[in-house]
């Protein structure tokens, strides 16, 4: 079951992409059957841009299983430029401490391993723009 | 070689990570602070990165640069010493994450360190024979050497993605391409094996300098070229010095290497490291600026190719960040940090 659901799940994990609505516009994330904004079923896939901002963040420092080997870690709220608001991990964030309001793009990276023998699985982070650091 | 349709680069994109050990820090754990470096520092991935994570990201600069929908692209290719499976194609998860996917093909390629380079030659020749508008190829590597080696100083994270397609939209045409290989047991990993052997320290003149220069010489005299007749060259960079003797016995000068000379900042990324000297180079040229590619795989084997800057360049160059900017994008560690970071600490 965990290795179908991770199967289903890979273009909207991978690369950001959820749906626009095509009667009101509205652009959602993660994907659902329903525009939660006008009731419109069945919608167009759409591919955010991966832009958006901290709106609010925690830093993690007893990681679940799986994830104790990137410990401590901060998990954001980010605001997408389109609206949605998504919760991910920020990565490669060095020395900095995260910031409400940083800017920040979307990254591709391994959210965790099943072991030594089971499957990577990979998704999106967020990261402060490549320009900004230096 | 030349293909029957004229191709060349539509898109590149390079990625480096943020971290970066110095050789200092080798150097001060392994032998006293006595050691002569081979590189200022080099690039380390972060807990959270690989092969798969860094070509995603060079792959999707490249694709933002040649601007085109990524359902056209019917190859995703991915050169590396390093894939994260042992059996199961880091070009899948690429291709995925680019939105490529179902209608293309995906492999992944091993030449040691022209594993890339080796991509971007099939590329060529499924574009150049009209199967393909687009083929992607990518040398990336997040190689190990083992602790205390001489290979520690050097093995580096990082590496580029080439989009190939016509030459009418090119920002770099394909003049030509040639390839020289030998069986030479120079520097090997076995199959069960984490970290790679070699023949001795630095392994030069039967491998490195015998097979660069007879593919870059047979390439330029083939094309009737001199080194002069190019504006830039770059080579494959396992240090600071090998490229830069390859480069004189060739006949190339120290500013003719200079941008695309980038392992003293980020160390040797294999199947990357001629690639992402190519990008470098890539971000400073002008349009009408003949360029030369050489790699080397140990194994052995180089790759040789022939480009011409157009006027494209300009409008694409902009479009994602530059190989500087990752290059300049740098937090340094110390060995302990390193040591958690590469997973070298049993626990
Ligand atoms: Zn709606």
């Amino acid at each position: 079951m965990e290795l179908t659901r991770h199967w289903r799940l890979h273009n909207q994990r991978y690369s950001l992409v959820g749906e626009q609505c095509d009667r009101c516009g509205a652009r959602l994330f993660p994907p659902r059957d329903v525009c939660p904004e006008c009731a419109e079923p069945a919608q167009e896939l759409f591919t955010f841009s991966g832009r958006g901002q901290v709106y609010s963040y925690s830093t993690v420092y007893s990681a679940p299983e799986g994830y104790q080997e990137y410990a401590p870690y901060s998990v954001a709220l980010v605001q997408l430029e389109e609206g949605p608001m998504v919760t991910a991990q920020l990565t490669d964030l060095g020395d900095d401490k995260p910031e409400i309001g940083m800017p920040v793009e979307m990254v591709t990276r391994r959210l965790r391993a099943d072991g030594d023998q089971g499957v990577i699985v990979y998704g999106y982070k967020f990261r402060k723009h490549v320009k900004d650091i230096i | 070689m030349v293909p029957n349709r004229p191709v060349g680069i539509v898109g590149y994109g390079a990625y480096v990570p943020r971290y970066r050990l110095p050789a200092s820090e080798v150097a001060r754990v392994w032998a006293g602070g006595r050691d002569e470096v081979p590189v200022r520092e080099k690039s380390v991935p972060g807990l959270d990165e690989d092969v798969v994570t860094m070509s995603i990201e060079a792959a999707r600069h490249a694709v933002a640069r040649a601007n085109i929908d990524p359902r056209l692209i019917r190859a995703v290719w991915v050169g590396s010493e390093s894939h994260p499976y042992a059996v199961k194609p880091t070009s899948t998860i690429v291709a995925e994450a680019l939105g490529a996917v179902p209608h293309t093909q995906a492999a992944d390629w091993e030449f040691a360190c022209k594993a890339g380079t080796e991509a971007l030659q099939a590329a060529i020749g499924l574009v150049g024979s009209g199967m393909a508008r687009y083929a992607l190829s990518i040398g990336m590597d997040t190689a190990q050497g083992r602790p205390g080696d001489a290979l520690e100083y050097t093995a580096a994270a990082g590496g580029a993605a080439l989009l190939v397609g016509p030459a009418e939209e090119s920002l770099a045409t394909l003049n030509a391409s040639y390839s020289y290989v030998t069986d030479t047991p120079d520097f090997w990993r076995r199959a069960e094996e984490s970290y790679p052997s070699h023949g001795d320290r630095f392994t030069g003149e039967p491998a490195y300098f015998r097979h660069i220069s007879a593919a870059g010489q047979h390439l330029m005299d083939a094309l009737g070229a001199k080194a002069g007749d190019y504006r830039w060259a770059v080579f494959h960079q396992p240090n600071i010095k090998f490229p830069q003797r390859v480069a004189k016995m060739l006949g190339f000068s120290a500013e003719q290497i200079a941008p695309g000379l980038l392992v003293g900042d980020i160390g040797n990324v294999y199947a990357g490291s001629c690639i992402i000297g190519l990008t470098g180079i890539l971000d400073v040229a002008q349009p009408g600026e003949r360029i030369l590619m050489v790699s080397y795989g140990s194994g052995a084997g180089s790759d040789a190719f022939d480009l011409t800057v157009t006027d494209r360049i300009e409008d694409s160059r902009d479009r994602a960040p530059l190989t500087q900017d990752y290059i300049r994008r740098r937090t340094q560690i110390d060995y302990a940090t390193y040591t958690r970071y590469r997973h070298k600490l049993k626990t």
